[in-house]
């Protein structure tokens, strides 16, 4: 790609710089600490599923126990597999139950039986980054076997609360044109400590993610994928306190992208930073092993914050969570970066400044498949403007060389859309694509004028914003509102009881592979 | 008697526009699907009427915009208008009339009370994500929030109402199972009346108190002893503009 404008490379430069400078230090904090979902997260992956009968997942069960009565701090996989060899219990799951029961006193083993522990463990995790691998391996064999869709690729979401509902849904709309379907998950799913089982038909305003629900909305879309010989994406949310199990989950049921922002929890869920930071730590090691592309919330920030004053602050997220999935071994290829369309129409030159925004952005991250939202904040019911904002959004997307484009509907804040909302709104992007295609090309904003002048500033005061950032700390920034105007200290919020300090003989097996096998 | 008919350029002429969809698919029988719009059309009240665009969606489905004449007349001294005790606000407004109340910020307490672990409620009202397009109350400015979360016991709610300073206490209950909410209610509302009487004495100030949830009346507060209920549907600018007129009055 040809760059467009005139960005000066040493401020693109400093802001990397300035990035990893107040990013570092969380990821120091999260490569010393574990939470409760981190070593569940180890338990699934070793092949622990399934739930008690009052549905509570045995992960909860067993890492609950374990915590009891050794603490988190060791990580569960020592004692876990321990008392697994030294009871003779089969399997996990098994164990889960005598645990569950309260027949089991666990122990950190020392010497033989420690190292036989540490072998069975990494046995189970072996065996679990295997199936994993070959979801992923099983991903490139479809996509060979259909095609790649060019970009952009059209995202479109389905949302019932129902999974045998939502299937009909979005194998319709892939054949309507959709490249990626995004189930919603239901709402307050975010703040559950555990992950539902099984296929659900309850939900409200969405659809749990349950291991079962990806399964088999993942083998609909394969069904689909091959009947239009184009392969056909599935994304859901690995976020809110059970962050990395639902990675893992995604990753073992081959979901091809998740939303995972490094902030978003905290700031529209008021879930504790730490245990946030700590959480995506993991979730994107192990998004990274699966071939999984994250979705970034920037987006989110100007549903509160205006978009043309705190466009900075977009800019400001995304080089945070570029740092931090780098950190974390995920390519660029792999960071699907989020941002939106939408400032008020009613301020002068705001489609400009849409592709002033969106071209910056475009060019701070050539590598990124970079997620555009659509138009929700200045949708006023009036369907037929609202419909002609979403035709502007899609050209700012189709100049501007944006990857994944979230469809915009009309009656965006009226309803959940209707099927003839959703066909409109893929006639809105088809007519765009097919008239104005090519219009990118020739899109050669002058070099001093509006928008390389506008694009600039933005980056200035991105710039600026991360050097405050970095002399005051992310997590007092994050106490202070910068982001999305609200206040969010680093003791408050969801889940901080489930952070642990790590021992010195912490020992998480599936971290240690996927720190090993890092590329 | 003021009778009116929809205009579409000329006085009277009753002329509107629908679209709408019907599960017959169209590209095996386009007559079929535009007689059935037809056909609706006319039930609607339609007459004549014009099917202007039909689209097939897929195998099953056909999408309709129409143009007709209404038959129906509106007659305006028939209209009712539902009143609400207090109008609806944008958040800007809400901020306003909170800033000349109260010269501070509006604070609000909300938890979902005893056994009750569903926060999907509480958390639509009073989180920034908020819920139905509109923001919860942590988005507004003069409003301070300080959600508790799920599992709250009484006690514990009223001791945090008055340390915070609540102006407005929120309870959500989800759960029903032998009318829990309404057990859970009343014992806030008997709670914080008793807290009440010892603050009246050193001149203190009782905290609204609120209810939200699917199975509650909206019309059963004075019998649980609460100053609001809110039922199904409610969103965070509902609550948010009752709050500005409660504690604003109506002067202003």
């Amino acid at each position: 790609m040809q760059p467009r404008l005139n960005l000066d490379p040493a401020t693109v430069a400093a802001a990397r710089e300035l990035a990893r400078r107040a990013g570092q230090p969380i990821v120091d904090m999260a490569r010393t600490h574990t939470t409760v979902s981190v070593e569940r997260a180890v338990l699934r992956l070793a092949g622990l599923t399934g739930a008690d009968p009052d549905g509570m997942p045995w992960v909860n069960r067993l890492a609950d126990a374990v915590r009891d009565s050794v603490g988190l701090e060791h990580g569960v996989a020592l004692p876990v597999f321990d008392a697994m060899l030294a009871f003779g219990h089969p399997d996990l799951v098994s164990l889960a139950g005598a645990a569950a029961r309260g027949t089991i006193r666990f122990i950190i083993p020392e010497g033989t039986r420690e190292q036989a522990a540490r072998a069975a463990a990494a046995r189970a995790l072996t065996a679990g980054f295997a199936r994993i691998d070959a979801q992923r391996a099983a991903r490139q064999r479809l996509i060979g076997q259909t095609a790649q869709p060019p970009m952009p690729w059209i995202y479109l979401i389905v949302a019932t609360g129902d999974i045998y509902e939502d299937i009909p849904q979005a194998q319709a709309a892939a054949r309507e044109g959709a490249d990626v379907i995004a189930v919603i998950r239901s709402t307050g799913q975010s703040l559950l400590d555990y992950v539902p089982e099984g296929a659900t038909r309850e939900g409200f305003a969405g659809t749990y993610a349950t291991q079962e629900n990806f399964r088999l909305m993942r083998a609909a879309l394969d069904d689909v994928s091959r009947e239009l010989g184009r392969y056909v994406r599935l994304t859901n949310y690995a976020s809110g306190l059970c962050m990395p199990e639902i990675a893992a989950l995604a990753g073992l049921e081959r979901l091809d992208m998740m939303l995972n922002d490094c902030m978003y929890g905290i700031i529209f869920r008021d879930i504790n930073p730490r245990r946030t930071f700590i959480d995506q730590r993991f979730s994107r090691q192990i998004h990274a092993r699966a071939g999984i592309v994250i979705n970034t919330g920037e987006d989110n920030y100007l549903t509160t914050a205006d978009a043309v004053d705190a466009a900075h602050t977009v800019v400001v997220s995304q080089l945070l969570n570029e740092f931090f999935g780098h950190e974390a071994g995920l390519a660029d290829g792999q960071l699907g970066l989020g941002h939106a369309f939408e400032i008020d129409p009613a301020v002068p030159d705001s489609f400009v400044l849409e592709l002033a925004h969106a071209q910056l952005i475009r060019e701070l991250f050539p590598g990124a498949p970079l997620k555009y939202m659509p138009p929700t904040r200045h949708m006023t019911g009036n369907v037929f403007s609202a419909y002609l904002l979403d035709a502007f959004f899609n050209l700012a997307g189709l100049m501007t060389g944006q990857s994944i484009l979230l469809i915009g509907m009309m009656t965006e804040g009226i309803h959940t859309p209707f099927l003839a909302d959703r066909d409109l709104a893929l006639e809105n992007v088809r007519y765009v694509r097919q008239a104005a295609a090519r219009l990118g090309e020739s899109f050669r904003p002058e070099p001093g004028g509006f928008i390389d002048r506008r694009a600039q500033q933005v980056l200035d005061e991105a710039v600026a914003l991360l050097r405050r950032i970095g002399d005051e700390g992310l997590l007092n920034a994050i106490a202070g509102g910068t982001f999305g105007i609200t206040r969010r200290p680093a003791d408050g919020g969801r889940g901080l009881d489930g952070v642990t300090k790590r021992a010195a003989d912490y020992f998480n097996p599936a971290a240690d592979l996927l720190e090993r096998d890092q590329p | 008697m003021t009778v009116v008919r929809p205009y579409g350029d000329t006085t009277g002429d009753g002329r509107v526009q629908v679209s709408f969809t019907l599960p017959v698919p169209y590209a095996t029988a386009p007559a079929l699907a535009e007689g059935a719009a037809l056909q609706l059309a006319a039930k609607m009240g339609l007459d004549p009427a014009m099917v202007v665009h039909a689209k097939g969606m897929g195998p099953d489905f056909t999408f309709f915009i129409v143009y007709g004449r209404v038959s129906h007349v509106v007659d305006l001294d028939q209209v009712t208008v539902a009143e609400r005790e207090y109008p609806l606000l944008s958040p800007p407004e809400v901020n306003r009339r909170i800033r000349a109340a109260l010269g501070r910020k509006l604070v609000v307490v909300g938890a979902c009370v005893g056994s009750d672990a569903h926060t999907v409620g509480i958390d639509a009202i009073l989180n920034v994500k908020g819920h139905a397009g509109e923001k919860g109350l942590e988005y507004y400015r003069e409003i301070r929030v300080v959600n508790l979360g799920a599992q709250v016991e009484v006690p514990r709610l009223v001791a945090t109402a008055a340390a915070e300073g609540a102006d407005a206490i929120l309870v959500s209950q989800v759960v029903t199972q032998r009318d829990a909410h309404l057990t859970s209610a009343r014992e806030v509302a008997v709670a914080l009346g008793e807290a009440a009487l010892g603050e009246a004495a050193a001149g203190g100030r009782r905290p609204l108190l609120v209810v939200g949830g699917p199975r509650f009346d909206p019309a059963a507060a004075a019998g649980l002893g609460v100053d609001k209920i809110f039922g199904r549907g409610t969103t965070p600018r509902e609550v948010a503009s009752y709050l500005a007129h409660a504690v604003a009055g109506s002067s202003s």
